[in-house]
């Protein structure tokens, strides 16, 4: 295990290339789910004024 | 074809049964392509370890250019054909091709130092990947600071089709110059030369990254839908409350 997380000495390369990467896209995934709900709430919120 | 999807409802339709297949398939793809990426492949007889880099760099690398050109073919379309759908596509796109840019040159110079000995160089390869970034960034801003929505449109296409230039640039620059940066080995015209076990987890770490990208446009392409129904209501409310307003005046 520990082996494994030294990546050959490189772990100081490796493991930031790739958790940046994975926040990143999560991020752009988090950012989608929060702007499609943030446009529902909107319109939710004008159409029911508009009634 | 294009014109058939130009029509809203039909194009909403087409995008609810695809959002979950891209969203099903990125999942199972990148799940596939970081267990070969870590366990299914070896480390390299020169890199060692520090290949793992290019799992998650070439991929970035090749959406940052795939959703530029995405981004160009969309203005084109809109600049000529005047189909909202293109330029809400374009509108969607920059946000997203500019996170994969950032990936590519941070996971680049993550790799570039350990075997390079440098973070960064003002090479063609490295300088014209940061133009490609300002360029999504530009774009973004010019499209931000017009107020009116069909000038911003117009304007953003423009933009993003004299972009092209510079995407080509990017993609010839390790042979029109001499970089730091090694050439092409994947797409190339006699095929790749990069090894089978090496080859697998990269292709498909980049067929993930290219369904997570088109799950991110066809998602935030709906969504944009509610925002501008949204946005219409506020309109007609606004034009109700002014003629409300001038009624009154007029009567004093």
């Amino acid at each position: 295990m520990s082996e494994f997380l030294a990546m050959g000495g490189y772990a100081a390369f490796v493991w930031p290339a790739w958790g940046l990467s994975a926040a990143a896209v999560a991020g752009l995934v988090v950012f989608a789910f929060a702007e499609r709900r943030a446009a529902r709430e909107r319109l939710r919120r004008l159409e029911s004024d508009e009634a | 074809m294009l014109s058939y999807f130009s029509n809203p409802q039909r194009f909403d339709g087409l995008a609810r049964r695809v959002i979950p297949v891209l969203g099903v398939a990125a999942v199972l793809l990148l799940g596939i392509g970081i267990y070969l990426a870590f366990f299914g492949s070896p480390p390299d007889y020169q890199q060692g370890d520090t290949v793992r880099i290019m799992y998650v760099h070439v991929p970035a690398a090749y959406m940052a250019m795939a959703l530029y050109a995405a981004l160009a073919g969309a203005s084109f379309v809109f600049f000529v054909w005047r189909h909202a759908l293109a330029d809400a596509a374009a509108a969607v796109i920059a946000p997203i091709g500019a996170v994969f840019t950032v990936l590519a040159l941070v996971t680049g110079s993550l790799w570039g130092k350990p075997m390079w000995g440098t973070w960064w160089e003002w090479d063609a390869r490295m300088t014209s990947v940061l133009v490609l970034l300002l360029v999504y960034l530009g774009y973004m801003a010019l499209r931000a600071a017009l107020e009116d929505a069909q000038q911003a449109a117009r304007a953003g296409a423009v933009l993003a089709m004299a972009g092209v230039v510079n995407l080509v640039i990017v993609k010839f620059s390790v042979d029109w110059w001499s970089s730091l940066h090694q050439p092409a080995s994947v797409i190339r015209f006699d095929g790749p030369t990069i090894h089978s076990s090496q080859l697998w987890p990269l292709a498909i770490m980049a067929l993930g990254y290219t369904t997570l990208a088109a799950w991110l446009v066809f998602y935030r392409l709906r969504t944009r839908t509610l925002i501008q129904r949204a946005r219409q209501i506020e309109r007609r409310k606004l034009q109700a409350a002014r003629k409300a307003g001038s009624g009154q005046g007029g009567a004093a």
